[in-house]
């Protein structure tokens, strides 16, 4: 693009600009200062202090788990269904038998390290079986702890 | 108007350039920040200007389209997510409109009402970090936290509604995973109300700045023509003229129940870019407050659970997300939970394609500014 001005037109504009210029910077400046003086609007919280308090939401998807009583009793029946609706393979349903020849859960296996916390399996559980906890501060050292257990009892139900 | 800096010169004035120079090639990316992710763009130079400009792609692909042939169509509304993860919320939509069209079920009202809030929720979310990495390209950091700091309040208010933060994952075909709690509409109200205020704080920090109107007035200037030829669409195209929503050329959902505005703007240039955008987060913010005056109390949130199975058949739904046009095809050969094929038409490929008419003859640095105008999620691309 270019456009044919006078010299005269050319000068007037610039120094127009000399002035407005500055004067937009410091419309900027006094909005960064107000931000920066006013104690009103900080929103930073001070992470590793407050986490004493720092609670997620109930619906957060955190670490899955398994709902089970005081005795460490679960409503699992092995039916596989999580398993199938996982779409990355991070649960694995080890069913047994037991006495009476019924098919039972063996070992509830989650691998933690895969899981990206979409939740479908709680949403598949036909039984209520497990649900998604809320810690949030899951980063390990060992990777040995993300393959997880999560039944305490096996082969009850 | 006024015009780019180094061409308004009177006729005594410019330079006439007599030497011979060479032309030379240099890589930017895919490790460079302001090519947001990994993106490579080969560049044909002469001196510091831009002769031609050729993008590579397939840094990140991850072949979605063929792992959705192995997948249930639960288990792709969660792949969704993860590609175009700022607009993560709107690409559940998309996909589970073509789902409900195979399906064949309909959404009761309340279900509609917080389908749309938390769209325009999300495009609001978009439009904040578009704010900040256009601030923060041009080199303004303050810019990036401005931005950044009202988006991490609508990503809490997603995330006690859906769950997370950014892969929400929350539509279903007939409504939605969860009713939203009481404490949703309060806080929108508040958000809104507190948004208001930091807008015209922002607006007032960025938008009469020298250094943005003279590194984006009259910058990467994309005609009407092109953008419709080469397939833009959402703030890109209308900020070159074309009057195109899809909201309001095909609604879905309930927006033809709303009283908006579709802004546009004619000279198609980076400053005309950033405004569109600026000027859609405050009809967002008039489509949220409608919704909160008309949201239903009561009454059911999704229609009547059942198996997500589709016929046979073939299914296209199209979405305006934040970025532009969204449009899913859904190909079930056999009845059942698994698809044949899903193709994801994304919004962000036509703008990178349209990139080399908009920085022929600018300067790297502009390449810079009009790369954070087209706002692409490299994610999206290499799906
Ligand atoms: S949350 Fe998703 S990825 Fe994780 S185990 Fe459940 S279904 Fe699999
Ligand atoms: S957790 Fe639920 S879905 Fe998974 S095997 Fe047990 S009962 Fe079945």
């Amino acid at each position: 693009m270019q456009e044919n001005i006078t010299l005269l037109q050319y000068f007037k504009r610039y120094f127009k600009r000399c002035i407005t210029g500055p004067w937009s910077l410091m419309c900027g400046l006094s909005v960064s200062l107000k931000y920066f003086f006013d104690p009103r609007r900080i929103v930073t919280e001070q992470y590793p202090e407050n986490r004493k308090t720092l609670r997620m939401h109930p619906r957060y998807r955190g670490r899955l788990e398994m709902i089970e009583d005081a005795d460490g009793n679960n409503h699992c029946t092995a039916c596989g269904m999580c398993e199938r609706a996982c779409p990355n393979a991070s649960i694995n349903v080890l069913s047994t038998k037991n006495i009476a020849g019924k098919k039972v859960l063996g070992r509830y296996v989650y691998h933690f390290a895969s899981c990206t916390q979409c939740g479908l399996c709680v949403e598949a559980c036909p039984f209520g079986a497990i649900r998604m906890n809320q810690d949030f501060e899951v980063a390990t050292t060992d990777p040995n702890t993300l393959e997880m257990i999560l039944n305490k009892k096996e082969g009850q139900g | 108007m006024i015009q780019p800096r180094f061409s308004n010169l009177p006729p005594g004035f410019r330079i006439q350039r007599e030497t011979n120079t060479e032309e030379f090639f240099i890589n930017m990316g895919p490790q460079h920040p302001s090519t947001h992710g990994a993106l490579r763009l080969a560049l044909r130079m002469d001196g510091e200007t831009i002769v031609e400009l050729v993008p590579h792609f397939g840094y990140i692909h991850r072949g979605m389209e063929k792992q959705a042939e192995s997948m249930s169509y639960l288990q792709y509304i969660a792949l969704s997510d993860r590609q175009d993860y700022l607009t993560a919320i709107q690409n559940n939509l998309g996909v589970v409109i073509a789902l409900e069209k195979g399906m064949n079920v309909g959404v009761p009202e309340k279900g509609e009402y917080i389908r749309v809030m938390l769209q325009e929720l999300g495009r609001i979310a978009s439009h904040l970090v578009f704010y900040g990495c256009f601030g923060g390209d041009l080199g303004g950091q303050t810019c990036l936290l401005f931005g950044f700091k009202e988006r991490e309040m609508i990503h809490d208010i997603l995330e006690e509604v859906t769950g997370s933060r950014l892969t929400t994952n929350f539509f279903r075909p007939g409504g939605s995973r969860y009713d939203v709690p009481d404490t949703f509409i309060p806080r929108v109200k508040a958000f809104l109300d507190h948004l208001e205020d930091a807008m015209r704080d922002y607006e007032r920090f960025l938008s009469k700045n020298i250094i943005v109107l003279e590194r984006s007035i009259g910058i990467g200037v994309l005609s009407k023509e092109d953008a419709i030829a080469y397939g833009c669409s959402g703030p890109v195209l209308r900020a070159s003229g074309v009057e195109f929503d899809v909201r309001r050329a095909n609604p879905y959902s309930i927006y033809d129940q709303f009283d908006f505005d579709i802004p546009v703007f004619h000279n198609g240039d980076c400053y005309d870019r950033y405004k569109i955008r600026i000027a859609e987060i405050h009809e967002s913010m008039k489509i949220l407050r409608q919704c909160i005056d008309k949201f239903p109390k009561d009454g059911p949130w999704r229609s009547k659970e059942k198996p997500v199975r589709l016929p046979v058949g073939r299914y296209y739904s199209e979405i305006e997300t934040a970025k532009g046009l969204y449009a899913t095809y859904v190909v079930a050969a056999t009845t059942g939970e698994k698809p044949y094929r899903i193709h994801t038409r994304g919004p962000s490929f036509p703008h990178i394609a349209a990139l080399n008419k908009m920085v022929q003859g600018h300067k790297v640095s502009d390449l810079v500014t009009i790369m954070a105008t087209l706002d692409p999620v490299i994610p999206e691309i290499d799906r």
